[in-house]
């Protein structure tokens, strides 16, 4: 279990790193998108901590997922909401764990049927091995090297704390 | 009847949706709230989502509807399915092939799910009990029967504009409850999501016998029927009901049952007026209440195609689910 305090410290050096990769940006339009549901937590912290007024959306990416067949629908699955304008803008992904890329690959297309943007980055709280896509992280809290029986959760969303439970 | 029920898988999850009959208040919930996240799908640019690539939906409709077919259609477009539309009626039951021979060659071509529309009672679960397990069947209308997503679609008007907590209202669905298998579906739902009142208006020839035994009120009075209403659902006045004697004249009827806004003003200040289409201006209902404030007649247009997207999606995507445990 990685404590509440310790999450904080890591959301602030990512913070950090945010900021210093939208300089880059110049002028050009920003957005911070977080994937649900603990994306969205922490893409809301990471808003908060950077006291910045861009634009805040939310993806639920269970209408882009690729094992549909497999599983059918996520029976909890919620609106997504972008409240700006995709074309041209520059776009930090938040989620709360890079494994297999999946997720990252389906919130992609979905910010695709919204227009095109100008970048997307990713920004995770942890990197994990795991990946079955050429996907990478840009901006990274913490790397835990976790065996394939071994998930990582986070648990929000007022106090932030993460745990590893191992499957047999 | 609860689970045993041929929609319901050995899971149970829905797997066809042939009639709101022993759906679990909770599977309705769900159906409403993954409609409203289909709503965001119409803010994309690109205004569809991937799950049914490559899936076949053929919308099987044995009696004419349009509105019907083509928001089923596009439900299933906006889904990236592919769409089949066969009108039975011109087609090979003319010829003699019966419905089975249909769907068998249907199947043979590959097909995902079937939208069914009928004039007789019990075709849409006739088709479900002769499908394999992949194929899920969703009823677009049977008979007098049952017309399910009609129903959803309404209670997710109701639920829009009024809120999550039904008991709190008074429902009143005005005109021909006897043959309308849209009134019948959406008293079922109604009851199912705990509606506080459900009355139903019209001449005692167009009221069922035993109707208070579903759990509604029965009015014969259009005045009364509608005061302090919350939501007043108009149906559709079919004209062959005039040759069955059962009605005077579209006249009579309009004196008598049509919506103004005069009459309207006895229900609540913020009513909305509700009606599955298409209407009959000056029968049911008069333009100016059509196109009034109050009506949320084309919202339940555009509604229809995200609950269409839910219930399209969600059945098929339990379908898989279930073969693929079982493989």
């Amino acid at each position: 279990m990685v404590q509440t305090d310790e999450v904080e410290r890591l959301i602030g050096a990512m913070a950090d790193e945010i900021e210093a990769l939208v300089e880059g940006f110049g002028d050009e339009r920003w957005a911070m998108v977080g994937i649900h549901t603990g994306g969205a937590w922490l893409a809301r912290r990471l808003h908060q901590r950077l006291g910045t007024d861009v634009p805040l959306g939310s993806l639920d990416i269970s209408f882009y997922r690729d094992d549909f067949t497999r599983i059918g629908m996520n029976p909890q699955v919620r609106p997504s909401d972008l409240p700006f304008n995709v074309d041209d803008c520059h776009i930090i992904l938040v989620d709360d764990v890079l494994h297999t890329g999946r997720t990252i690959r389906a919130a992609l297309n979905e910010i695709f049927d919204y227009g095109r943007p100008a970048s997307v980055h990713l920004a995770v709280l942890v990197e994990r091995p795991g990946r079955e896509l050429p996907i990478q992280a840009d901006v990274v809290g913490l790397h835990m090297d976790l065996k394939p029986n071994e998930h990582v959760k986070l648990s929000g969303p007022d106090t932030l704390a993460l745990t590893v439970q191992r499957h047999p | 009847m609860k689970n045993s029920h041929i929609q319901i898988d050995e899971n149970g999850r829905l797997c066809h949706l042939l009639t709101i009959e022993g759906l679990e208040r909770q599977m309705v919930l769900d159906i409403l709230d993954t409609a409203e996240s289909f709503i965001s799908v119409t803010e994309q640019t690109v205004k569809k989502v991937p799950l049914l690539r490559g899936k076949t939906v053929v919308n099987l409709f044995f009696e004419a509807s349009t509105r019907t077919r083509t928001t089923f259609e596009l439900a299933a477009k906006r889904l990236s399915a592919d769409v089949l539309n066969l009108n039975i009626t011109a087609s090979a039951t003319t010829k003699g092939e019966t419905l089975l021979d249909t769907l068998r060659n249907l199947e043979a071509m590959h097909c995902d799910m079937f939208v069914v529309r009928h004039a007789d009672s019990g075709t849409a679960h006739f088709i479900a009990q002769h499908v394999p397990p992949h194929i899920s069947v969703i009823n677009a209308g049977d008979g007098r029967h049952a017309h399910p997503t009609q129903a959803l679609l309404d209670m997710f008007t109701i639920r829009r504009h009024k809120g999550a907590d039904f008991s709190k209202l008074r429902i009143a669905i005005v005109g021909d409850i006897l043959h309308s298998r849209v009134a019948r579906s959406q008293i079922h739902a109604l009851n199912v999501l705990g509606a506080g009142e459900i009355r139903v208006v019209g001449p005692k020839t167009l009221i069922p016998a035993q109707a208070e035994a579903i759990g509604v009120k029965v009015f014969h009075d259009l005045g009364r029927g509608i005061e302090d209403a919350d939501v007043v659902i108009m149906l559709r006045l079919q004209k062959e009901r005039m040759q069955g004697a059962l009605l005077p004249s579209e006249h009579e009827y309009f004196q008598l049952y049509g919506l103004t806004e005069e009459k309207l003003a006895a229900a609540k200040p913020d009513v909305i007026v509700m009606h599955p289409g298409p209407i009959n201006r000056g029968v049911e209902m008069a333009s100016e209440v059509a196109d009034g404030p109050h009506s949320v007649i084309l919202e339940q247009v555009t509604n229809g195609i995200a609950v269409r997207m839910a219930v399209m999606s969600m059945v098929l995507g339990n379908r898989y689910a279930s073969v693929e445990e079982r493989s």
